[in-house]
């Protein structure tokens, strides 16, 4: 029934990966996407390795400014404070 | 662009306007408090995005800085169309793009290009897939390498390393929209705004920065494979 040429390519699927991770691949799409990965293994890890890389991503831990620098920038609210003629709420 | 706002309804899940409004009230009397709270909850973030663009770390401190001071003296003029993480993110971006053309991470006939290469090209070098002649063309020629155990593989200091020289290594846009979806995992709507991109625009570049990071780690795994 399928005729290979119908099919998806893997150079073709891996330009969707994207779409179809966010959601945009219309229904027809995301049929002839799903059914080529469940012909295809190689294509089925990179759309698994793409996965892995956006959750590594999202565990890149936040950076804290040194306590230096934190000091210097609340001398710098101080500073702002007093030159705008802000009366400090607390 | 300067410290205009971007105009946008999106903002983030967390803290909503009336918060918000809350603390720029606050910060507008010159409240201490209120500005600790600003700082502690956007401050790494803000670091980390200056990280991603700038060279080094002192620098990245420099302009995450100079973003509070120009917080401050806009904050008058903050009419609350965006959330305030959008205003302030949009701040420190318009400075780092600023430095790092200064420092040089940046060419200028880059800058001239970017506009034609940064949303085109394939996501994989088309060597990657067999040819016209191949038994099956654009089907895959060297497949993807099977990462062993990614988890662990994933989480090591090395890789991190590798994940930030991907990202530091990618046009400008590409580099802002993946650092502020997937590091700092704010919405598409969020990133359009911040970015004035449009929605194909922001989902495009996104695909280019992720393919291109996860080539990054591919090869990153190769090599430390073989040199076990």
């Amino acid at each position: 029934m399928n005729d290979v040429r119908e099919m998806m390519t893997c150079q073709e699927l891996v330009e969707l990966v994207t779409d179809y991770l966010e959601g945009r691949l219309d229904g027809r799409q995301r049929a002839r996407f799903e059914e080529h990965l469940g012909e295809c293994p190689p294509c089925d890890s990179y759309l698994e390795q793409m996965r892995e890389t956006v959750g590594a991503l999202g565990r890149i831990p936040p950076e804290s400014l040194s306590p230096e620098a934190e000091r210097t920038l609340l001398a710098a609210f101080h500073g702002w404070a007093a030159r705008t003629s802000r009366s400090p709420g607390r | 662009m300067g410290d205009e706002e971007p105009a946008s309804a999106g903002g983030p899940p967390g803290a909503t306007r009336e918060d918000d409004r809350k603390l720029v009230a606050a910060l507008r009397r010159g409240d201490e408090e209120a500005f600790r709270t600003l700082v502690d909850e956007h401050g790494p973030l803000l670091l980390r995005l200056a990280m991603m663009h700038l060279p080094s770390r002192a620098i990245a401190e420099e302009v995450v800085q100079d973003t509070w001071l120009a917080v401050l003296d806009g904050i008058d003029r903050f009419e609350g169309r965006s959330a305030l993480r959008t205003w302030i993110a949009s701040i420190l971006l318009n400075k780092a793009r600023t430095r790092g053309q200064r420092e040089g991470r940046i060419l200028p006939f880059a800058l001239f290009r970017r506009r034609y290469e940064e949303g085109s090209g394939p996501a994989l070098e088309p060597e990657r897939f067999q040819g016209r002649r191949g038994e099956r063309p654009g089907w895959w020629a060297r497949p993807p390498a099977a990462w062993e155990s990614p988890e662990e593989q994933l989480e090591g200091a090395e890789t991190r390393e590798a994940l930030f020289e991907a990202i530091r290594s990618l046009p400008v846009r590409q580099r802002e929209v993946i650092t502020l979806r997937d590091v700092s995992g704010w919405s598409a709507e969020e990133v359009r705004n911040v970015l004035d991109l449009s929605e194909t625009n922001q989902r495009v570049l996104l695909h280019r920065a992720r393919s291109k990071v996860r080539a990054a780690l591919e090869e990153h795994f190769a090599t430390e494979n073989a040199e076990r």
